[in-house]
């Protein structure tokens, strides 16, 4: 029974950490080519309706995923034209592609389920029964191959030089613009796909269910400092934290307080009580050539 | 013509709006013409409809003066949400707890109450900023979300109702009056006393950043930052006041829900006026006068929206907003460039 | 003989908003050779070299590369046809190692696009064996000297096969010693072949090292010559078009007494580090004292410092008494656009800057605005600011005519002690030398003037003496009226006096 209890555990906390994984370790690549991306809340929002109209108008989960995945590219697509083509503040474009996401996804739930709060039931995927969902494993390839990108390749360094000193990499003929448009449109992507788990997850889309994960991601990713590997440590933190306060209700702990804990580390790892947390140098300024 | 220059970019920005919100109208098969002249003849078009607008845009303005006030002195403000929630509740707070109080002394106790809570916690990123370097745009997020927990921990806990989701009523000493209880003008609209607080705030607001010397070091702070600190400016202490004042505005936003219209406090009252503060803030570049101009015209989407829930969801204004914003933010940019303006 | 040329540009124009930043530019420049480019500080130098390289795009005009036509839309372009270009701002990396910086761009890679460190290596420690050059690649480049970062920014050139290098403004910021072995490895260069386009002002750089020389001024050629045809006086002449007599050396000389006595005072950098160690001199009155150094050797920190813009230990005495944190003084800052002005405000707004709580501009409520108007119109007049119009934006006008608002607001604090750095660094001759004036006038009326710059000559000029700064310290203090630049630049390396004792 005891062990029953630590395996429910163990899944439970994972589940909860892959749709704060996904976008945080989109965050790492928007951001480390200096982009913010605070759209990643919308992403994941539109993600989850998206996934889950797709399955439910054809019943089958990988092309649900990948209508999640669309979504967060082409949220992720407004956000670099706006950004890094228009040179638009970045903080702002982000915002207001929250709120887009936030009217699209009830504006069509409206239209699709008739109703303003949540989808009809999907197919999706049972966590508990399978301690290798596919999920969990890709996420784990994902985080590999993340780290490796970042720091092995030279779509790595180019990535980690625009975001550091973007007129240096232009005048070494390497294109900024080019440069910066594949992170974000990656980090779409993957906030995309964690939106689409929590879809799946539910066998529902129910409205506004991203709740602030976007923002949590954002939240790992400055903890981890901006490395794939510190995101998703941080993301396994919160999933602990979170999981813990869902076993044991009971434990006195106000739930609110638990769901502060993220922010306020946040907060606390800013103000550099835990080492230094150093941005990329160029990261939220849009690259201005002179000419 | 300088007008022109200032007003082209937002004026261009809200019609595409509304023509690409008649395409998503047009895809659920209803006429956009129909639904956009329902929407303005509905809210501007009686009495009724002008109250309620005027109620939606009261909130606005002071989220946006909020968000404006903090630009000026080069800060970012994204935690009006959470300055309005605190503040919102610190009013009920005082308007629940001192009953015994008569109005004169009550009212004025609500408005300080919430003006000091939005204040303290917009004070925290100012703080952080000023002695950590630590930038306030992820600090006011993270409050926001803080301040939602916070505050629902004390609702939900503290001071719930039975059987409701709401703090108790706040005493009737507290209540800040409808126009159409004193003038019968507006009738059976929630438009109160709240939006002449918010236009006299407005006024005060600007005489401050034209006229004083400390608006000047505010408008110093925002321009250029390294010359306040070389002219002997105390840029910390500079920053953590435009930030606390920043969020006292934003605390005030509070009122018009709770001591106008409901008379206790609930989550989720805000209908995201902190974030579209913001909206507001911009399309107005940070001009006290022309931020009532925004928000009385955010306060017709608003209510217009709800006009107009029958033929397509009402979650079409929150799509315009969006939209309005990001045309807002790359057409402006253009057009800056075009008459050569400075920024704002 | 067209293919002897390495580069020809033809009837080159570029105008930015309403400035001919160059003006139908005619340059042609063999092979093989160090041909430099000279003029003042905005005649078009820098705008030319960034259009040859792709940087900026021609209104009209021609480029022949080898002898043939080349359409150079960006850098990419420029690197394809073996041109590289070592900007006055390092375009460096700081997180990046050194490795990284050098191939980043142009990187060797094996499968599935990773970097091929041991390849890559290899490549960049031959081009350092080739030229004698020696680097540890695996260092953090922000953490390295200016001079080192130099030598990354050449060997990012050698890298990508660069046969027509351009230098822009490279020993600005370097000692005379730094400057010499630059120019040594700028020989080993042209002795391999390599073509070399040398931007600068310094003429006797100019006439030390290149073989041609193409003067630009107000964005065009006013004189094309080979070095060994041409003397100081002659370039003068083409550099600044007509006879300009400057002003004459300092007069007055200073008194017995006093302004600022310096006492052990240590300062720390942003980083945390000592910069200024447990440093003392005086000022007296009627002074101006010299401050030389390698930038980053504690003058930055030593005059935020006496300015109250940073914490320190030790004493100010000013005028026989112990100040406390704010010391009444005038402060023209080294960066005008970052510490001086404020672009958004008019010229009022920007005398206001520092005294908006004099009882002369506020009410204690409110501006005085027709005081302040009033008050900068004076100055305007007073200091011949042009355009003559205090509601303009500050930045309509010239880099000169901004300094001039600065000096104004500055001076008429009427404080008895001034600090200054770099007061004319962007400016025109005229503009400088206005500047000078307006320090030498102070200076007569018996005021303490601390100086700081790197421009040598400006030092020797105006000072009485020259503090050398080196580690922190003062490495000597020298008279002017004895000294020279190479003595002063051997104590500014630390290679003479007692500075060098690493403390």
């Amino acid at each position: 029974m005891e062990e029953l209890l630590t395996i429910t555990f163990v899944l439970q906390t994972l589940r909860i950490t892959i749709p704060y994984l996904l976008p945080s370790l989109g965050a790492v690549y928007s951001e480390k080519g200096g982009v913010v991306n605070i759209a990643l809340e919308g992403i994941l929002l539109s993600g989850a309706f998206a996934a889950a109209a797709g399955t439910f108008y054809t019943g089958n989960i990988i092309v649900g995923t990948a209508c999640g995945i669309l979504a967060g590219i082409i949220i992720a697509l407004i956000h670099s034209i706006v950004t890094i083509t228009f040179k638009a503040n970045q903080i702002v474009s982000g915002i207001a592609l929250n709120i887009l996401a936030f009217g699209i996804t009830k504006f069509f739930c409206k239209i699709l389920f008739g109703s303003s709060s949540n989808s009809e039931r999907i197919p999706g995927i049972e966590t508990l029964d399978l301690p290798f969902n596919p999920f969990l494993l890709l996420c784990v390839i994902i985080l590999g191959i993340t780290y490796f990108t970042i720091n092995k390749t030279r779509f790595g360094l180019r990535l980690r030089a625009v975001g550091e000193n973007p007129q240096a990499a232009d005048s070494l003929g390497i294109s900024v613009t080019k440069v910066r448009y594949l992170g974000v449109l990656i980090s779409g992507a993957l906030g995309g796909l964690g939106g689409a788990w929590l879809a799946l997850d539910q066998h529902s889309y129910t409205d506004g269910m991203s709740a602030g994960r976007g923002y949590i991601a954002l939240a790992a990713m400055i903890i981890g400092k901006w490395n794939p590997m510190g995101a998703a440590g941080a993301c396994l933190l919160f999933g602990l934290a979170e999981s813990f306060t869902l076993q044991f209700q009971d434990s006195g702990i106000p739930t609110q307080f638990i769901q502060m804990l993220p922010y306020v580390l946040t907060i606390i790892v800013l103000a550099g009580f835990i080492g230094k947390a150093n941005p990329p140098a160029a990261d939220g300024v849009p690259y201005e050539k002179k000419d | 013509m300088k007008y022109f220059k200032y007003s082209a970019g937002p004026l261009i920005s809200i019609i595409l709006s509304l023509i690409i919100g008649a395409i998503f109208i047009i895809l659920i098969g209803q006429d956009p013409a129909e639904v956009y002249v329902k929407m303005f003849t509905d809210t501007l078009g009686n009495s009724y409809g002008i109250g309620q607008v005027l109620f939606k845009a009261t909130p606005l303005i002071l989220t946006g003066l909020s968000v404006a006030f903090a630009f000026r002195a080069g800060l970012f403000n994204i935690g009006a949400e959470g300055q309005m929630t605190v503040g919102a509740f610190a009013s009920a707070w005082a308007g629940f707890t001192f009953t015994s109080m008569p109005w004169i002394v009550l009212i004025p106790l609500c408005i300080i109450s919430g003006f000091l809570a939005g204040a303290f916690w917009a004070a925290i990123a100012g703080y952080l900023k000023a002695r950590f370097g630590s930038h306030e745009v992820i600090n006011t997020i993270m409050l926001n979300f803080i301040a939602m927990a916070l505050v629902s921990y004390l609702v939900n806990n503290i001071y719930l109702v039975p059987a409701t989701i709401h703090t108790p009523e706040i005493s009737p000493n507290a209540v800040l009056l409808r126009f159409d209880v004193i003038t019968g003008m507006f009738k059976g609209s929630p438009f109160n006393l709240s939006f002449v607080i918010a236009a006299a705030v407005c006024i005060i607001i600007y005489y401050v950043i034209r006229k004083t010397p400390f608006g000047y070091r505010i408008n110093t702070l925002g321009y250029n930052i390294n010359a306040a600190e070389y002219a002997g400016m105390n840029v910390k202490r500079l920053t953590v006041y435009a930030m606390a004042i920043a969020g006292g505005l934003a605390g005030l936003a509070g009122l018009n829900f709770v001591n106008g219209y409901k008379h206790y406090f609930e989550l989720g009252f805000s209908e995201n006026a902190g974030y579209v503060g913001i909206a507001v803030a911009l399309i107005a570049r940070n001009n006290p006068f022309a931020i009532i101009i925004i928000a009385v015209f955010f306060g017709v989407l608003e209510y217009g929206g709800l006009t107009v829930n029958t033929l397509v969801p009402k979650e079409i204004v929150t799509i315009l907003q969006g939209i309005i914003i990001l045309l807002i933010i790359t057409i402006t940019k253009y057009f800056d460039k075009k008459f050569k303006l400075a920024k704002a | 003989m067209t293919n002897h040329l390495a580069v020809e540009m033809k009837g080159i124009t570029k105008t930015f908003g309403d400035l001919r930043a160059n003006d139908s530019v005619d340059i042609k420049i063999t092979k093989g050779t160090i041909h430099a480019i000279i003029g003042e500080n905005g005649a078009g130098k820098s705008t030319l070299m960034n259009i040859l390289y792709g940087m900026y795009h021609p209104d009209s005009g021609t480029i022949y590369i080898n002898g043939n036509e080349a359409v150079i839309h960006s850098p990419a372009d420029a690197i394809k046809l073996g041109i590289g270009m070592v900007h006055q701002h390092f375009m460096l990396v700081n997180t990046l190692t050194v490795l990284e910086n050098i191939i980043l761009g142009d990187e060797v890679t094996g499968a599935l696009n990773t970097i091929d460190k041991r390849r890559s290596r290899q490549k960049v420690k031959q081009i350092l064996n080739n030229f004698d050059i020696n680097i540890g690649l695996e260092e953090i480049t922000g953490t390295l000297s200016i001079g080192t970062q130099q030598k990354i920014e050449i060997i990012k050139l050698l890298y990508r096969n660069a046969e027509i290098l351009i230098l822009d403004e490279p020993t600005a910021v370097l000692t005379p010693q730094e400057t010499d072995e630059l120019f040594k490895t700028l020989k080993v260069l042209k002795a391999e072949g390599k073509t070399i386009l040398l931007i600068t002002h310094k003429l006797n750089e100019v006439l030390g090292i290149s073989e041609f020389i193409t003067v630009l001024r107000n964005g065009k050629v006013t004189g094309n010559t080979e070095t060994k045809d041409t003397d100081k006086d002659q370039l003068a002449g083409m550099i600044l078009g007509g006879s300009f007599e400057s002003i004459k050396r300092k007069q007055n000389s200073p008194a017995e007494e006093f302004i600022l006595e310096i006492i052990g005072v240590s300062v720390r950098s942003d980083k945390g580090l000592p910069a200024v160690k447990d440093l003392s001199f005086e000022v007296h009155r009627g002074e101006i004292i010299g401050i030389a150094g390698v930038e980053g050797n504690g003058q930055h920190e030593l005059i935020e410092a006496i300015c109250g813009l940073r914490d320190y230990s030790g004493s100010f005495i000013l005028n026989g008494k112990p100040a406390d944190k704010d010391l009444p003084v005038a402060h023209i800052p080294a960066n005008r656009h970052k510490h001086g002005i404020v672009m958004e405000y008019n010229l009022a707004e920007n005398v206001l800057l520092g005294r908006e709580g004099e009882a002369e501009f506020s009410t204690g409520v409110s501006i005085k605005e027709k005081a302040l108007r009033a008050y900068t119109e004076r100055l305007i007049k007073k200091y011949d600011i042009r355009p003559a119009e205090a509601d303009l934006l500050i930045g309509g006008l010239s880099g000169g005519n901004q300094q001039k608002v600065v000096a104004a607001r500055e001076m008429s604090k009427h404080t008895d002690l001034i600090v200054v750095s770099h007061p004319t660094r962007g400016l025109d001759i005229k503009a400088a030398d206005f500047v000078h004036s307006v320090l030498l006038e102070e200076s007569a009326k018996g005021k303490g003037i601390i100086l700081v710059s790197s421009d040598l000559g400006e030092l020797l000029k105006l000072s009485d003496r020259i503090a050398v700064m080196f580690n922190g310290k003062i490495n000597a203090m020298l008279d002017s009226a004895t000294t020279n630049e190479r003595e002063i630049g051997s104590y500014m390396l630390g290679l003479s006096g007692s500075g060098g004792d690493k403390g």
